[in-house]
């Protein structure tokens, strides 16, 4: 085994037609559209040249700021609370609904089978003042207090679309979270109740540590689908209003494709790859000192 | 160690060689689609726009009827999609140099400069003058289209729409309101409406381009039919006091609230619903909504009690009432390299036919001469028609000048503008500096 492993022809004919591919379906895109960062143009005009043009535009850009600034605002959020909201509702499964968790669990569930378009719709019409008023409007006048416009402002959109994406993605986390606590042997528990802790210190000291690199790995599938965030945010808001809820990608798209500026769309793609992969570093780092204390 | 150097070395030649090798597939690949075009078309292939039917339906009729030679040497073959896509659809197809033998040519009147500009859109002047049929078109739409297109002739007038207010005669007459003639004379009017619990306007901010229309007209009255063009030619900013001053009383309306409540939610389809159902008293729209007010499905108050007025004037103000905004709905144009004999049929049967077959089949106003006599539906459409033949002097819209990225810009803005959540300068601001980056 080992002369073969040894053998650089070996390793080569193993590994080159998966080289090969990975090569022609991922690399040379990366690297052409890195290519691409370069040229201003399109593909009616064709492509020129422009040096480093575009990424001084880049730093330049406000829209570009608005648009990391909400992508990390959007991420952070997102992921916190939707791994948390997950993690109640796994520890709601485990330790009070025990075996007749199934039927909640399936309802949790049920919005991360939904399209998120229909998700997008159905938060419109929950929360809109105009043509019809949304039922959160009608609780708002029946409380006596004003309708609110939620996709009127920047921010009540943004929040609209903070709680949505909860929603619409707890219930996987929860599943993914149940999973790792049905993971912890009975006998610790037991253990741990005999010896007095009980509650809310039980969770603390005993399940929270136990479920950790689940949890570590929640955070990591977290932060990189909310990072890449783009269906909700068309669905919902279309970015608007304004720019106020546009994401890097949303923007990285309306670049290229709407003003058909594809050069200065992809160095918006190379700055988001840019930041995915230092989050990730960061996140990596972080569970890896977590999981060898834990 | 020496001796495996080269296999390491030829490995990596060979990964070099497939790179290489990849490249070159897809740059033919490319190169292959790009050749096959060149050859005369076997189809009248026309792209077309999913939320535009009345072109697309009157043409199969006329293929059919009085076009049926033209179509049985080249057939009509019709192919959608939706609008917001369009522009992608068509860079794409021009990369390729794929483009159909008729398209609509783009959102922006910019795009489609760049196809002309890169040898891809016939010259329709020289063509139809060769076909002799120049002189079908209304000189207003040919003047429409060159003012907008660079003093070209680019695209065909299948739709010539004039913009104005149409109003709830009803409305009006119960709160004693007479057809106001300056713009404060309309603001009153929407505070006595507004105090009657009637909206005074409906306008849909989701789409934006009719809110940003009232700007536009309220910039021609103010400063004038070139106040645009000054902004284009660089010659002035939207940030200067005077066109500021514009974004400002647009905003004043919204923050009375006479555009009613959400309306950066509101759909075109629901602003005029408002309208059409008499819960609203105005709507800023081209008479392309003509075809909605005189189906009686839809319009509820009743095609006789819906008024049509020219914006006001501005008092003081160097522009004049009878300066009609127009357009020529989105912009269709043919392909360079597949204008032949067999499209020269077509396009001549479609300028001396399309006129009549539109107003009686559908309603809607075109560019091209109506050669048969044809009724009108209702008073308001010979109201807008006897407009249209009165006007002396059309003006163009907001966005009709600006990049792709300006418009884009300016209209999903639009809406903050009137529900306050964007000040009137940082609206300005905003789109100045989306047509600076050009």
């Amino acid at each position: 085994m080992h002369r073969v492993l040894g053998d650089r022809r070996a390793i080569a004919i193993l590994l080159g037609p998966a080289l090969l591919v990975y090569s022609l379906i991922m690399l040379v895109p990366i690297v052409w559209s890195l290519g691409y960062s370069f040229t201003q143009g399109n593909t009616i005009e064709g492509f020129t040249g422009n040096g480093g043009a575009n990424f001084s535009r880049l730093f330049e850009d406000p829209a570009v700021r608005d648009a990391l600034w909400f992508t990390l605002t959007y991420a952070a959020l997102v992921t916190v609370g939707q791994v948390v909201a997950g993690y109640l509702l796994a520890l709601l499964y485990v330790f009070f609904l025990k075996r007749s968790s199934a039927l909640i669990r399936t309802l949790a569930f049920f919005p991360v089978v939904l399209p998120t378009v229909a998700v997008g719709l159905l938060f419109q019409k929950f929360f809109q003042v105009a043509p019809q008023t949304g039922p959160v409007n009608s609780l708002l006048n029946a409380v006596g207090l004003d309708s609110i416009d939620f996709f009127g402002s920047a921010g009540s959109a943004f929040w609209v679309l903070i709680l949505m994406d909860i929603w619409r993605s707890m219930g996987f986390y929860a599943v993914l979270l149940f999973a790792g606590l049905v993971d912890i042997p009975d006998e610790v528990l037991e253990s741990a109740r005999l010896d007095g802790a009980s509650g809310l210190r039980l969770i603390r000291h005993i399940v929270l540590p136990l479920s950790l690199p689940v949890l570590m790995s929640s955070l990591i599938f977290s932060i990189n689908g909310t990072l890449k965030v783009f269906d909700s945010v068309v669905a919902l808001t279309n970015g608007g209003p304004g720019n106020g809820t546009t994401p890097l990608t949303l923007y990285m798209f309306q670049t290229s494709f709407t003003y058909s500026d594809y050069g200065y769309g992809s160095t918006i793609a190379l700055l988001l790859t840019v930041v995915c992969l230092l989050v990730s570093l960061a996140v990596y780092r972080v569970s890896r000192r977590d999981i060898t204390e834990g | 160690m020496s001796l495996r150097m080269p296999h390491a070395r030829r490995a990596r030649l060979s990964l070099f060689t497939a790179a290489t090798a990849s490249l070159a597939l897809v740059t033919t690949a490319c190169g292959g689609s790009g050749s096959g075009s060149t050859a005369a078309p076997k189809e009248f292939s026309y792209l077309s726009v999913t939320e535009n039917t009345t072109v697309k339906t009157a043409l199969t009729a006329m293929s059919k009827g009085v076009c049926k030679a033209a179509n049985d040497a080249l057939p009509l073959k019709v192919e959608t999609v939706p609008q917001t896509s369009l522009d992608q659809k068509l860079q794409l197809l021009a990369g390729q140099d794929a483009l159909p033998v008729q398209f609509a040519a783009g959102n922006a009147p910019a795009l489609t400069q760049q196809l002309a500009k890169s040898g891809k859109v016939a010259d329709l002047e020289k063509e139809l003058k060769s076909l002799g049929v120049l002189d079908q078109l209304e000189p207003a739409a040919v003047s429409t289209i060159k003012a907008l297109y660079g003093g070209k002739l680019q695209v065909l007038p299948y739709e010539y729409n004039i913009e104005g207010i149409f109003y709830n005669k009803k409305l009006f007459q119960e709160n004693a309101i007479a057809i106001p003639g300056t713009w404060d004379e309309l603001v009153a009017a929407a505070a006595k409406l507004d105090a009657k619990n009637v909206q005074p306007f409906s306008a849909s901010g989701q789409q934006g381009w009719p809110i940003t229309r009232l700007l536009s007209t309220y910039l021609y009255r103010s400063l004038g039919p070139d106040a645009l063009q000054k902004v284009a030619d660089g010659k002035a900013k939207l940030t200067d006091p005077e066109y500021v001053k514009a974004a400002e009383e647009i905003a004043g309306l919204g923050k009375k609230g006479y555009f009613g409540k959400g309306v950066g939610s509101i759909d075109y389809d629901t602003a005029m619903n408002q309208f059409l159902n008499g819960k609203a008293a105005m709507f800023y729209m081209g008479n392309w909504a003509l075809a909605n007010i005189s189906d009686e499905k839809q319009n509820k108050v009743g095609a006789e009690n819906v008024g049509f007025m020219p914006f006001p004037a501005v008092s003081g103000g160097k522009g004049s009432i009878d300066q009609y905004p127009s357009n020529v709905g989105l912009g269709i144009t043919l392909g360079a390299k597949s204008f032949d004999k067999k499209t020269g049929d077509w396009v001549s049967c479609i300028a001396k036919n399309y006129g009549s077959t539109a107003l009686k089949n559908h309603g809607s106003i075109s560019g091209f001469k109506v050669n048969t006599g044809v009724m009108d539906a209702n008073d308001v459409t010979t109201k807008v028609r006897k407009t249209i033949s009165e006007s002396k002097q059309n003006v163009l819209w907001f966005e009709a000048l600006f990049s792709t990225k300006a418009t884009t810009v300016s209209q999903t803005n639009a809406a903050g503008l009137v529900t306050g959540s964007m000040k009137p300068e940082a609206f300005m601001q905003t789109v100045q500096d989306a047509l600076t980056a050009k």
